[in-house]
């Protein structure tokens, strides 16, 4: 255990939060490469993932898609566009928008093919347009599915950008190379560490997030005993089966 | 395609590591997801306990856990066995949420019968839940085998060789086609694991060949989210 007391030691170390380069630094780049990445992906993937799921085209070509983009290894397709353009942020950018893009979209579409059609026959038959059902009607009864598939996408991306480190100096995956490089534990688990705390702490976020944009209704129409009901039936599930994960 | 012809023993030596790195895993993972699930299942209490853990334990970043585990374990940080047992944990991880699911979709009708025609829990378990919970198990298995075969090449970067392998030293050497080569091989693995589990469930479960695509009538479903997990599954 006395790495674990190492890598506790090299967090708390005031020398590791001296700029530039300090653990603040990194984090936040961490951070703001995620964010920026996620709303890339997400500009893409909502507007398309809407247009999928409301006029129900295109099913079969966004489902063949994310299905091989799933098998795709994400360090190959990261160290492949860093040789095309070069050392620095493009690449971990661009490989990693790409991946971002099928959780989104497919929390996006799903979010409205979970609707019971019933309701939106409902508000058709009151006289509501294409758009206002859109607008007022799938968005946010799908709102709890495409926060799903955001967070999904949250944890694909924090993860890739460890391994982004490899190509370019940023964030915290650069204390988890540096380490192995040197064999320095403390650094490393340190690291490493704060690389899994990040995690943790965005998905509780989301766990959240994705409860309280549950429509109000929704909420009270749900049955007491969650086993009794079949999965996937509820509009807020978000769970890794629609996933699985590369990195 | 030169740089493939002339360092084909390279990669088959790779993707014979692929393998060894990538099966175990899917096989130990299923195993030990399944009692697990069926105890997730059955008590309100461990069902929140161990799928939190399941869904937490899913969301921590594979290259840190591939620097941690080693220490807790106590083995090499540069040894297969780290990166089997890492994939290991997150192929349970997600599928005891997939076994509790598949196990909950089972209609309370047809168990109730079970009973009643005799069957004991343990029976009732092998041959009334489990092979209606099936396809929704074949579901999960075919996102785990195609996961697995994709985070294995992240190995490449602790030292674990594997096509990932093929990814970093492609990188360093600047050489475009033993990326390309790795990219097109671990896709081309996992979907022929992928495949392989389809061709598996058909030869176990024959009764989903007929009609497994279309949704069955409501009502008559035993399981009836089977459709459902299938479509986002093959996503």
């Amino acid at each position: 255990m006395n790495f674990f007391l190492d890598a506790i030691a090299w967090i708390f170390d005031p020398a590791n939060y001296a700029e530039p380069g300090g653990i603040v630094s990194r984090l936040l780049e961490h951070l703001l490469f995620t964010f920026v990445t996620l709303v890339f992906a997400s500009v893409i993937a909502i507007p398309l993932g809407y247009l999928i799921g409301h006029t129900g085209r295109g099913r079969g070509f966004a489902i063949a898609g994310a299905g091989g983009l799933r098998a795709l290894p994400t360090l190959g397709l990261l160290t492949l566009v860093a040789l095309w353009v070069g050392i620095g942020l493009e690449a971990p950018y661009v490989a990693l928008t790409i991946l971002a893009i099928p959780p989104i979209l497919a929390g996006a579409y799903t979010g409205f093919e979970a609707i019971e059609r019933g309701t939106i026959d409902a508000a058709r038959a009151v006289g509501m347009s294409e758009g206002q059902i859109v607008a007022k009607v799938e968005v946010p009864l799908g709102l709890p599915l495409l926060i799903g598939g955001i967070r999904s996408a949250t944890l694909q991306v924090v993860a890739t950008a460890t391994l982004a480190a490899y190509v370019a100096d940023f964030g915290l995956g650069r204390y988890l190379f540096a380490g192995l490089k040197t064999r320095d534990y403390a650094e490393m688990l340190g690291g490493s560490i704060l690389v899994i705390l990040l995690a943790l702490v965005l998905e509780g976020i989301f766990a959240l997030v994705q409860r309280l944009v549950v429509p109000r209704g929704v909420i009270a129409g749900r049955p007491e005993d969650v086993r009794a009901r079949p999965i996937r039936s509820r509009a807020a599930t978000g769970t890794p089966v629609t996933e699985g994960r590369s990195s | 395609m030169n740089w493939v012809w002339s360092n084909l023993d390279l990669i088959w030596d790779r993707t014979l590591d692929h393998l060894v790195l990538s099966v175990p895993p899917i096989i130990l993972s299923f195993l030990i997801a399944l009692p697990l699930g069926w105890l997730a299942n059955r008590y309100r209490i461990s069902r929140g306990i161990i799928l939190t853990a399941g869904g937490l334990l899913y969301a921590i970043p594979s290259f840190p856990l591939f620097v941690v585990l080693p220490l807790i374990v106590g083995i090499s940080i540069r040894s297969p066995l780290n990166l089997i047992i890492a994939l290991t944990l997150y192929g349970i991880a997600l599928l005891v949420r997939v076994v509790a699911d598949g196990l909950a979709s089972v209609d309370a009708d047809t168990r109730q019968s079970a009973t009643a025609v005799g069957f004991s829990t343990w029976s009732a378990f092998w041959q009334v839940d489990l092979p209606l919970a099936g396809p929704v198990l074949l579901a999960g298995l075919r996102v785990v085998a195609v996961s697995t075969v994709s985070l294995a090449t992240v190995g490449a970067v602790i030292g674990v060789q594997s096509l990932g392998s093929l990814f970093t030293d492609g990188f360093q050497r600047g050489i475009q086609e033993e990326i390309i080569t790795g990219i097109v091989l671990s896709v081309a693995l996992a979907l022929f694991f992928d495949w392989a589990l389809v061709m598996l469930g058909r030869l176990a479960m024959p009764w989903t060949r007929r009609g497994s695509r279309k949704t069955r009538s409501p009502g008559g479903p035993a399981v009836q989210s089977e459709p459902d997990l299938v479509r986002t599954a093959t996503r």
